[in-house]
């Protein structure tokens, strides 16, 4: 052996076969805590101050005063449902990018329904008309690059983020259309939202508990859920046991859409009672990484959607309290990110040097 | 005789993987201008010996010579620069490029991109020993014949004077076979040494000058072709039969179970992957299936099981019960399923397609039942039960029924898989490779298991590797080669040279049969 | 319509570095949805350079190096946002949508961030520098005005894009790299050190991409930054499917795209709602590409075949 020791390369890489639960935790745990230190050194610098003094106001923004406290969880409503959205499709490994859009289009629907039949139709027939016709938008939305996939296996990444951009396109035609002066701004349309309980953002948090309930429930209990996850983990076991992969992919996006389409009749129905071309604001994107770093998790999601909404909330706060520019929140969630990307490479593989490489060799036997 | 020069020479080259032992000290010599062929069962370790000439692995122990030299070989690069070359029996090609550019991929000496002169070039070294290459055309228009002509030039254009060929007959009809031996036999008067791997006797008869015969990792002999019989190396190849103790009962009141008529399919590349498959399945024996990996073992199972398309045939299934008779072919698992038939497969790629990796071994008890009954949510009860009956009466080592099974060991993901399928209570039980991996007490609880199941009036197939294993456990042996059967065989009497002959063999019986009866006419 | 012609012209150009960046990370197999971020970040770096040095000469700017300061400041920033991407796909093989999805985050957020921060000034004078056209252009008439009326970015861009045609279809670094992005265990077992090439192509093409950002606020815009650009970063991610992966292409891709993009404000005589629809014509013509490329099935047409994918050698 001694002659060949410089044969083998120095860094060996091999793939795990799995890690205990807790330590795969601890690791990304502790990635999240080296982000937070370096955001804070970032923000020390940007805002020129002590980081303790930082991370008071990023609790302050979150959790300051009752009303933060309702926008936080309204926040955190809307991307959760976004997130919970998009988990069949993810777990299916069916890259669904067009949450933005399919969101959009189901508040496009709600407006729709508020802007021609508000005050034609009883209240009660109007808000039916309204939920299912958000559904239906963001179902159709979703469908479309689906049955593309089962039948041409046309690229679903691609074709989702297009589908984006012709909602945005559609819902600025429908502005444009009903809108006649300038501004270009339909006015909220309160009377004819979803009947509100409480305080006003009372109803959005408690759908979308239920949905998280239900959808953890689909996912994990249901024989649905469990065909997604066979189909996402092996086509060829799908294929073994006898599973329609196609009639999974269009079934699974049906989901997927509705749920989404219920997403933004709560962001039009229910908050704004408007729409503008921004009403989704991006997060049909952040629900991708929100959904993927719980792991698909309906469960774990809650608290990865609390992170970034956090984050968000937080660093809006610093704006007000030390001038830093309100953009700074989308790189410090950036960043915090990148770590947590990066760290699921120490959870799945395993860097090895030379010497010990035969242990090595010996545990990628095992998998 | 003049005394030839020796172009590489292997000493002592040992590799292992693991706990398993690949190459054992292993010497072989090749020499200028001969053709050397290498003959061994699966696991006999050929394709690991000549991956390390290749330099896509590196020995543990032992030393490589080209040309008298030593040399030191990390990567295919430095193989080419010892003029070594391999054309591996799964082809790396770059589907969307030409033939020209797929032969230059990688190289950098300096020159120009060139696609005239390369061309040039490549029709060159094609015209020199007989191919027939269209230098320009993509290689997904190309049928595999080409595609490996275009493989072998590519070591040719890079200057190789020893070429390695891992079993490049298999994806061949006769007529390319033959094609592709006058050019190598072309290559060889030039002066190139060629080592070709092939399971098939009249092929090594045919090209080869000398045959190396390596065993369970080890080098056993080699002889001059001219020198030796099919039957020599038959024997040579298989070694002396072991005796494993592995009970075996004498078939209970067989019935005919599974009937198979002329089936045939031929796979995307127009190959004959299954070609005029006739047998019939009983109750209450085991039909061991032998051959070397890649015979059409894999397709024939799965288009039993409803996973595989065929181009002409039936199967036809005797249910035990009513005696009707159903044909499976062309229908899917779940419609065979709901034909009432009880069939249970174990197949080959165990977390690949008979289990899920990432799920624990309840939810993978439930992939074959978990439809049943008509609520929307799946029962977990049955398959935890199951899973602990399991877990407990196969000995299967986990934390507990919630553990993921690619967390388990090989031996006792399999026994999770076994155990499912036997649960499932089938009247046709079919295992390819069961044992595969495993230690020897797991294997004969597998053994054990689908003895149980024969006794217990189930037909049994059983896909194996092992001869010693095939002939004491099972009743009759199929054997295949090529897609075709080449002799269905009494365990009980059958010689492991038999077998070993038959596994080699490149007739079918039907082919025999026919030809007997010309010769009869004609005589 | 001479105007409405420059005009796509040099909104096009912006899409057009956007998309031969992106179609050289692809050819890598790098799937980056990152460009929005990439661009927005090139820009910030570009804009910010061009401050400092506006600062740092008191207004007296060297038409040369206000041009150049900046365009090598974007260069640099692409291909940083480039590594970031690079490091975390290929060496710690993260998913690439997801990467990507962050990165765009980063970009924007950046971006936001600068706008807020730099001073508008600076760009208003610089930006006549980059605009600046060849001195014969007026005196040639509608022929000059619609083909050397442009500053430096139209040219630059066009000359990229046919180096890039050129280079990957004409040499041999081409041909390996296309050979990484389709089936990177083939690269690997040529002698192609494939991380090596990622790398590289995704911080070239980034770099490139960044450009389109710099571009579009310094030339299109004249200097007025205002808001975001990643929508033209989703723009340039859509040509380089409508153009079938080929930079030469791209060239009148991103002319067509950057007309249907204003083509509203041009048209007379139709409403205002229907110039939106017009908007929307280049995401519903790439769909329409995109799906008849796939029923299609022509293997020439298809993203390159590793798209997406991680390559990790153990694994053969």
């Amino acid at each position: 052996m001694a002659k060949q020791e410089h044969k083998q390369p120095l860094v060996h890489i091999v793939k795990r076969s799995a890690m205990p639960f807790k330590k795969a935790l601890a690791i990304r745990a502790a990635a999240i805590v080296i982000a937070l230190l370096l955001c804070g050194i970032i923000a020390m610098m940007l805002a020129k101050t002590n980081p303790i003094n930082i991370y008071g106001a990023m609790i302050k923004g979150a959790f300051g005063t009752e009303n933060k406290i309702w926008n936080l969880l309204q926040d955190i409503a809307i991307l959760l449902c976004i997130s919970l959205a998009i988990t069949p499709a993810f777990k299916m490994k069916f890259w669904n990018c067009g949450a933005e859009g399919q969101v959009l289009i189901g508040g496009l629907g709600a407006v729709t329904v508020m802007y021609f039949l508000g005050g034609k139709v009883a209240y009660p027939v109007l808000l039916i008309i309204m939920i299912a016709v958000s559904i239906l938008a963001g179902m159709i939305w979703a469908i479309i690059p689906a049955l593309f996939k089962a039948q041409w296996n046309t690229n679903e990444t691609l074709f989702t983020l297009m589908m984006n951009y012709i909602a945005t396109q559609l819902v600025a035609f429908c502005l444009k259309s009903w809108v006649k002066s300038g501004s270009g701004v339909l006015t909220p349309m309160e009377q004819y939202g979803l009947p509100r309980i409480g305080h006003r953002y009372l109803l959005n948090i408690i759908v979308v508990v239920v949905i998280t309930a239900i959808m953890y429930v689909y996912l994990k209990y249901s024989k649905h859920g469990y065909e997604i996850s066979v189909v996402g983990e092996s086509e060829n076991t799908a294929k073994y046991i006898g599973i329609n992969v196609k009639k999974v992919i269009i079934r699974t996006l049906l989901v997927s859409g509705a749920v989404c389409g219920i997403a933004g009749l709560l962001l039009v129905g229910g908050t704004d009672h408007t729409i503008t071309t921004t009403t989704v604001g991006g997060r049909g994107f952040t629900a991708i990484m929100v959904s993927w770093l719980a792991k698909f998790n309906p469960l774990v999601m809650v608290l990865t959607t609390f992170l970034v909404v956090f984050l968000q909330k937080g660093s809006s706060q610093m704006q007000y309290d030390f001038g830093v520019n309100n953009a700074v929140s989308d790189i410090i969630t950036a960043i915090i990110l990148f770590f947590i990307i990066g760290c699921e490479f120490f959870i799945n593989y395993k860097v090895v040097f030379r010497k010990k490489e035969d242990k090595a060799v010996k545990e990628a036997e095992q998998k | 005789m003049s005394e030839k020069r020796i172009a590489l020479e292997l000493r002592g080259v040992t590799k292992t993987f693991g706990e398993v032992v690949a190459n054992k000290n292993v010497d072989l010599t090749l020499h200028h201008g001969e053709i050397l062929a290498i003959l061994g069962e699966n696991g006999s370790g050929k394709t690991t010996l000549m991956n390390m000439i290749a330099g896509i692995y590196y020995p543990d122990e032992g030393h490589i010579y080209v040309d008298g030299e030593e040399a030191n070989i990390r990567s295919p690069k430095d193989a080419f620069a010892y003029g070594v070359g391999m054309i591996h029996q799964h082809f790396k090609l770059v589907d969307v490029f030409s033939a020209a550019d797929n032969i230059i991929l990688g190289i950098n000496d300096g020159t120009k991109y060139n696609k005239k002169e390369i061309a040039k070039k490549v029709s060159a070294i094609a015209d020199k020993y007989g191919f027939h290459l269209e230098p320009g055309k993509k290689i997904h228009e190309m049928a595999v014949s080409e595609k490996q002509t275009v493989e072998i030039i590519k070591v040719l254009y890079r200057g190789a004077e020893i070429l390695i060929l891992d079993e490049p007959t298999a994806v061949l009809t006769p007529q390319e076979t033959e094609k592709l031996f006058n050019v190598l036999r072309n290559m060889r008067d030039d002066g190139k040494s060629i080592i070709i791997i092939t399971h098939k006797m009249h092929e090594v008869m045919s090209i080869s000058d000398r045959v190396a015969v390596l065993r369970k990792g080890e080098h056993i002999a080699t002889v001059e072709t001219a020198k030796t019989t099919e039957a020599e190396l038959a024997d040579m190849m298989i070694g002396k039969k072991v005796s494993l103790n592995i009970e075996r009962s004498e078939p209970k009141n067989p019935q005919r179970r599974l009937t198979v008529s002329n089936i045939n399919s031929k796979n995307e590349d127009g190959i004959s992957v299954l070609d005029n498959i006739s047998f019939e399945v009983n109750s209450g024996e085991i039909l061991g299936i032998a051959g070397i990996a890649g015979s059409g073992q894999r397709e024939l199972l799965e288009s039993i099981a409803g996973l595989y398309h065929l181009d002409s045939g039936s199967i036809v299934y005797v249910d035990p019960k009513t005696d009707k008779e159903e044909n499976l072919r062309d229908k899917n698992p779940i419609q065979i399923r709901e034909l009432g038939v009880r069939l249970s497969f174990v197949p080959e790629d165990r977390l690949g397609m008979g289990l899920v990796g990432n799920m624990d071994i309840i939810d993978n008890m439930m992939l074959r039942s978990y439809r049943r009954g008509h609520s929307a949510f799946l029962d977990r009860s049955k398959p935890r039960e199951l899973a602990e009956n399991i877990i407990k009466s196969l000995e299967v080592v986990t934390p507990d029924a919630h553990t993921p099974v690619r967390r388990l060991s090989g031996g006792n993901v399999q026994k999770v898989l076994v155990g499912r399928e036997i649960a499932a209570s089938p009247s046709l039980l079919m295992a390819a490779y069961p044992v595969r991996g495993l230690d020897i007490n797991s294997s004969y609880m597998i053994y054990n298991l689908l003895n149980k199941q024969k006794e217990s009036g189930v037909a049994v197939v059983f896909v194996g590797e092992d001869i010693d294993v095939l002939i004491d456990l099972c009743d009759r042996i199929l054997v295949m080669n090529s897609g075709k059967i080449t002799g269905i065989v009494d365990a009980r009497t059958a010689k492991k040279e038999e077998i070993g002959l038959l596994m080699t063999k490149s007739t079918s019986i039907a082919e025999d049969e026919a030809a007997q009866k010309g010769g009869a006419v004609n005589g | 319509m001479i105007a409405f012609l420059t005009s796509a012209i040099r909104l096009g150009m912006a899409f057009l570095f956007g998309s031969t960046g992106e179609t050289i990370t692809e050819k890598a197999g790098h799937l980056n949805l990152g460009i929005p971020g990439v661009m927005c970040v090139g820009a910030s770096c570009g804009c910010l350079a061009g401050s400092i040095y506006y600062n740092a000469v008191d207004g007296n700017l060297n038409p040369f190096l206000a041009v150049i300061i900046p365009i090598l400041a974007t260069v640099i920033g692409g291909a940083l946002m480039g590594l970031i991407y690079s490091f975390l796909t290929v060496t710690l093989r993260s998913n690439q949508n997801v990467t990507g999805l962050v990165l765009t985050t980063f970009g924007v957020g950046v971006s936001n961030y600068m706008i807020a921060q730099l001073d508008a000034v600076s760009f208003g004078k610089a930006n006549i520098y980059f605009r600046a056209s060849l001195p014969f252009a007026e005196k040639l008439g509608w022929f000059g005005k619609l083909f050397f009326s442009y500053g430096v970015f139209v040219y630059l861009a066009i000359a990229i894009a046919v180096a890039t045609t050129i280079i990957l279809s004409k040499t041999r670094i081409g041909l390996n790299l296309r050979a990484v992005g389709e089936n990177p265990a083939t690269a690997d077992a040529a002698g192609i050190n494939v991380s090596r090439y990622r790398y590289l192509a995704t911080c070239i093409g980034c770099g490139i991409a960044g450009l389109g950002g710099l571009c579009f606020i310094m030339d299109y815009l004249g200097g007025n930054w205002e808001y975001m650009i990643d929508a033209i970063g989703w723009l340039a991610i859509a040509l380089v499917i409508f153009t079938v992966w080929k930079p030469s292409l791209g060239i009148v891709g991103s002319i067509i795209f950057g007309g249907l993009y204003i083509a509203s404000s041009y048209i007379t005589g139709v409403s205002f709602a229907l110039k939106e629809i017009l908007k929307m014509l280049p995401y519903a013509v790439t769909v329409i590409v995109l799906i008849i490329t796939s029923i299609r099935a022509k293997k020439e047409s298809q993203p390159p075949q590793s798209l997406g994918l991680s390559y990790f050698r153990e694994e053969r």
